[in-house]
């Protein structure tokens, strides 16, 4: 017979040995850190998937922090590593690849945790346009791809309706986004007839890989840090010529620097607009009568510069392994251990589907086009196919400029001269190759060996 | 100036001060001495490389048109910044210091815009003078004034100029009552029974006492407009359209923090310690003492 | 005499109180209409029905329909506490190295004098990276301590308490010695005392000063929970377009600026004082 002060003992009993082996545990496991960048609530999504590594197994503990968006991530792993306790994984965005890579000593490459720790990382998993974008030119992964996404084409197809547009086809080349423009601004369908986000990763760097032609030489830096800026070609000036013409006659307007020409989209102002894949959730969610309103396309390109536009090149971050004075072989192995565990098919498909981030292995897209995610959600398939087509070129493999994200400023601040017209597009594209030029040199100069 | 009477104590002394002077060699010295010493290296964000080049990124930072840009910028802006934060406050202040009813009511509520945060000033004219959004703006915009500071030098420096000046009037304000308040009442009043217009007693006997006043606020508010209005270009352009907002602050800043680039960011900053110890020792020749917490 | 034409100052006086208050006025109408309202560009110029909503939502969560920030309650907790350390910490330390270099002779007097003196010449923002750096490698990155302790060095306070230590006629120091009280019990029984004006003055000031501070508070914390307010506002804000979160931005604003703007109309004899003297 058991009194209820006994059982509330023994209840007390059970509970102190399951706290004390639940602590054993937490002790027993290798604990990790990681910084990553991602506001909400991407960062929530982020945070599920180490959850689940963490609960998938019982040696490592991976712990998640935040802190702050890709930029300062990046300065305050910097500043870690200067003070000797840099995290063992942080979240770095594209651009910062470069600086990343050039630090040997402050980050372990990926293939050489593959090897050190015995844990299988096959580079071949890979989708090519992301594998290249974190490979070095010896083809050895530099990083672990995480989240990816690429630039693509929205529209309003309401907007398309009233201006008397066929809704269902997205203009295709820029020839048939200046009709569409002109069509939509002289029914007066919308204030903006065209705007753009990431000025420089959408009219720069992809407008260079689906045109083929360089952003850079040494191929586009993935070569080697002598590149020097190509963005002066006549096809630059000319697109660039067109933009500004366009912001003359009222069909595009320059909505600021990064990511801030996102909101006149979903605000139902502007009829078309080019951003990153990963948009579409909030386009879905916000715009005026969405998701019947919002239509997918492809990013536009000049026919007449190139017949089959070449795949489109990624946005977004990857992990890297830092490296600290103290730091045991048993923690590198955990980290390559999450490293496996996130690039497993099922987690990227739905890590995909859950965000809108393109998935990263040739499985997790299969996947998703098995799942039949694909034709349910219109417009999903883009981002992939788009980077996926053609062959790539070596203009089309990616990039991997020093200071990259100091050389989009100077972009931005030139684009922000032109449209102000205090100078003439050559003038402005020339002033681009000059600054950038020389920011490379700096970078080269200041991380040669 | 020295007390004849004084403890003799050895130690004591030495502990009160540690502190002080601990903080002060840690967070003043240091920093000062490693930005002289990173202004002569080239080194890659991470420290792992770092060569000796003299003085090459003094060199070039001031072969940079940019930096250059940025130096007329912060003139432009300062000077813009101390004359409107001057002015009014001159005007305010002679006005409230007249004996009429609700000086002090007056007085209250002239003096607390001195408690908003720059930034915090930015974001309540941004709220006035958005293009869209703002009262002003939209005004502007519907009258068919092209009104977009995001793409327009112009615009862009006037809105940063308004929010940092404004915020600032209260300081001044003030020191100009004081500064009134000390002109003693006789010698306004012979001036008065002699005929002289108010106008004209102002500007003769008034001002002239008003100068060290005036001349220390020029000071105080040149310091301000390059130093503290930090948070202001922060929250309202970072520095744009192009590079109109840009000062030597923000870039200091900017090529720092952003661009991860230690030497000439150091560079920038030993310009801008000289320029501070000059100025220091101007208004060390004029007025004794100074200014900046 | 003086009083001839007095409805000039008074229009002036009203003009500027109007210049004034009009952003207030602006920012807490915006804090009671709904996103949509403002962002619409339709909010009328009296107040809405929103303000519980747009402050409860502020003060607990923070987040909006876009703007993702820290609840205002954390953010105005770190500021308070940032603010209340480098006051304190200010007059802490100045009063007591003051009172080190007036009331004692010992070797390296002036030396040290000039030391605390000279940092006049080097504002935070100059050596701004470089300071970074040093807290980057003392590991105060995303602390208190990081916060506060590189701005509590300060070479007014220091110089204002000298100052008026100088004025401490010698006889109060005479006497105490005759009763017998050592360095420490004259600080604490004469000077301190005698300071209480100094103190409260400086307070006031220095609260602003703290609570206000933006570039160190953007460098040195990295994590939302350290987030201070005055930041805070600026990264809602960041993406400043129509579809911000106006009216979470304008309650927090408005909350953010309520502490000082409280401390300097409740304390104005004191934040008079304080101001003129200290920087005179």
């Amino acid at each position: 017979m058991l009194s209820r002060r006994s059982i509330l003992q023994s209840t007390a009993a059970i509970g102190a040995v399951a706290a004390f082996s639940g602590a054993r545990a937490q002790a027993q496991r290798t604990q990790v850190t990681f910084w990553y960048g991602l506001g909400q609530p991407l960062g929530g999504i982020l945070e599920q998937v180490v959850a689940g590594f963490n609960a998938s197994q019982n040696q490592y503990q991976v712990n998640p922090v935040f802190r702050g968006q890709y930029p300062e991530t990046m300065v305050a792993a910097i500043a870690a590593f200067r003070a000797g306790n840099a995290p063992h994984i942080v979240q770095m965005f594209e651009v910062g690849t470069a600086t990343m890579m050039a630090a040997r000593g402050a980050v372990m490459p990926v293939h050489q945790l593959a090897t050190d720790t015995g844990v299988a990382i096959d580079p071949a998993a890979y989708l090519p346009g992301v594998r290249g974008y974190y490979s070095a030119p010896d083809g050895k992964l530099m990083s672990m791809p995480f989240n990816s996404s690429t630039s693509i084409l929205y529209y309003n197809k309401e907007t398309f309706r009233k201006a008397g547009l066929n809704p269902d086809q997205p203009p295709k080349t820029w020839r048939e986004v200046r009709e569409a423009a002109q069509k939509i601004k002289s029914a007066n369908a919308a204030p903006i007839p065209y705007a753009t986000a990431w000025p420089t990763w959408v009219h720069y760097e992809n407008f260079s890989a689906i045109h083929n032609v360089p952003l850079a030489t040494k191929v586009n830096g993935m070569a080697g840090m002598d590149a020097e800026l190509r963005i002066n070609s006549p096809l630059h000036v000319r697109h660039l010529q067109m933009l500004m013409d366009m912001q003359k006659d009222g069909t595009f307007k320059y909505g600021g620097r990064d990511n801030a020409g996102e909101a006149v989209f979903v605000s139902g102002e502007a009829a078309i607009i080019t951003t990153s894949s990963g948009y579409r959730a909030r386009a879905l969610r916000e715009t005026p009568g969405a998701p019947a309103s919002v239509g997918f396309g492809y990013l536009p390109y000049h026919d007449d510069a190139v017949q089959a536009p070449l795949n489109s090149i990624i946005g977004g971050a990857s992990l890297w392994v830092m490296t600290a004075p103290n730091r045991t072989k048993e923690e590198y192995k955990a980290v390559a251990e999450f490293f496996r565990h996130v690039s497993r098919p099922e987690i990227d498909s739905k890590w995909s589907q859950d965000t809108g981030y393109v998935p990263i292995t040739l499985a997790g897209a299969e996947r998703l086009k098995e799942s039949k995610f694909w034709q349910e959600n219109p417009g999903t398939d883009i981002p992939t196919l788009q980077l996926t087509r053609g062959t790539a070129t070596d203009n089309s493999l990616g990039l991997r400029l020093g200071n990259m994200p100091q050389i989009r400023v100077i972009i931005q601040e030139e684009m922000e001269r032109a449209f102000q017209g205090q100078q003439t597009a050559e003038q402005a594209s020339n002033a681009m190759v000059t600054r950038g030029n020389q920011v490379l040199r700096e970078f080269e100069r200041a991380n040669r060996s | 100036m020295r007390k004849r009477v004084i403890f003799n104590d050895k130690a004591l002394p030495y502990l009160l001060l540690l502190p002080q002077v601990a903080i002060t060699l840690i967070f003043f010295f240091w920093p000062a001495a490693q930005a002289v010493y990173f202004s002569t290296q080239i080194q890659d964000a991470f420290g792992l490389r770092s060569q000796f080049v003299w003085f090459e990124n003094f060199g070039a930072i001031l072969s940079d048109p940019n930096y250059l840009s940025s130096i007329r910028v912060t003139v432009v802006f300062s000077v813009s910044v101390t004359v409107l934060a001057i002015a009014p406050a001159l005007l305010l202040s002679v006005m409230a210091d007249k004996q009429i009813r609700g000086a002090t009511t007056y007085k209250t509520l002239l003096i607390w815009p001195y408690a908003v945060a720059p930034a915090i000033a930015a974001v309540l004219w941004l709220f006035i003078f958005h293009p869209s959004v703002g009262l002003l703006g939209r005004f502007l915009v519907a009258i068919g004034v092209p009104w977009d500071y995001a793409l327009n030098d112009a615009q862009a420096l006037l809105l940063v100029v308004l929010a940092s000046a404004w915020k600032q009037i209260s300081y001044n304000f003030l020191f100009f009552l004081a500064g009134l308040q000390s002109i003693p009442r006789s010698v306004l009043e012979a001036a008065a029974i002699d005929g002289a217009s108010q106008t004209r007693r102002f500007w003769t006997i008034v001002f002239p006492l008003l100068s060290p006043t005036t001349f220390f606020l020029l000071v105080v508010n040149l310091v301000y407009a390059f130093f503290d209005t930090f948070g202001t270009i922060h929250a309202l352009t970072r520095g744009g359209p192009g590079t109109s907002t840009t000062t030597l602050i923000y870039r200091v800043y900017v090529d720092g923090r952003d661009n991860l680039n230690l030497g000439t960011s150091s560079a920038q900053s030993v310009v801008l310690m000289l320029f501070v110890i000059a100025l220091t020792m101007i208004q060390f020749r004029y007025i004794e003492r100074r200014v900046h917490y | 005499m003086l009083h001839e034409r007095s409805w000039h100052a008074h229009l002036a006086l009203v003009l500027g109180v109007a210049v004034f208050a009009f952003p207030i006025y602006m920012a807490l109408n915006g804090s009671t209409w709904d996103a949509g309202t403002i962002g619409g560009g339709r909010m009328p110029l009296y107040p809405g029905a929103e303000a519980a909503a747009n402050y409860g939502q502020a003060w607990f969560s923070g987040e909006g329909a876009r703007a993702k920030g820290a609840p205002v309650s954390v953010m105005m907790i770190n500021s308070f506490l940032m603010a209340v350390i480098i006051t304190l910490g200010k007059v802490a330390i100045s009063i007591i190295s003051a009172y080190a270099v007036v009331f004692f002779a010992f070797p390296l007097r002036m030396f040290f004098f000039w030391m605390i003196f000279i940092t006049l010449m080097l504002p935070v923002e100059v050596r701004i990276i470089p300071t970074y750096a040093v807290a980057a490698n003392l590991g105060l990155i995303d602390s208190f301590a990081g916060l506060t302790v590189p701005l509590i060095a300060s070479a007014t306070a220091t110089l204002l308490f000298r100052q008026f230590f100088l004025t401490i006629p010698d006889e109060l120091v005479e006497a105490s010695k005759i009763d017998g009280a050592g360095p420490l019990r004259f600080f604490w029984d004469t000077v301190l005392p005698l300071s209480r004006t100094n103190i409260a003055a400086l307070c006031v000031i220095l609260f602003i000063y703290g609570w206000n501070q933006y570039l160190w508070p953007l460098l040195i914390t990295t994590s939302p929970e350290m987030e201070t307010i005055v930041i805070g506002i600026t990264k809602l804000v960041s993406t400043a377009d129509a579809h911000t979160d106006w009216n979470l931005i304008m309650a927090t604003t408005v909350l953010a600026m309520l502490p000082p703007v409280a401390v300097v109309i409740l304390m104005q004899r004191w934040f008079v004082r304080g101001l003129i003297e200290s920087e005179k």
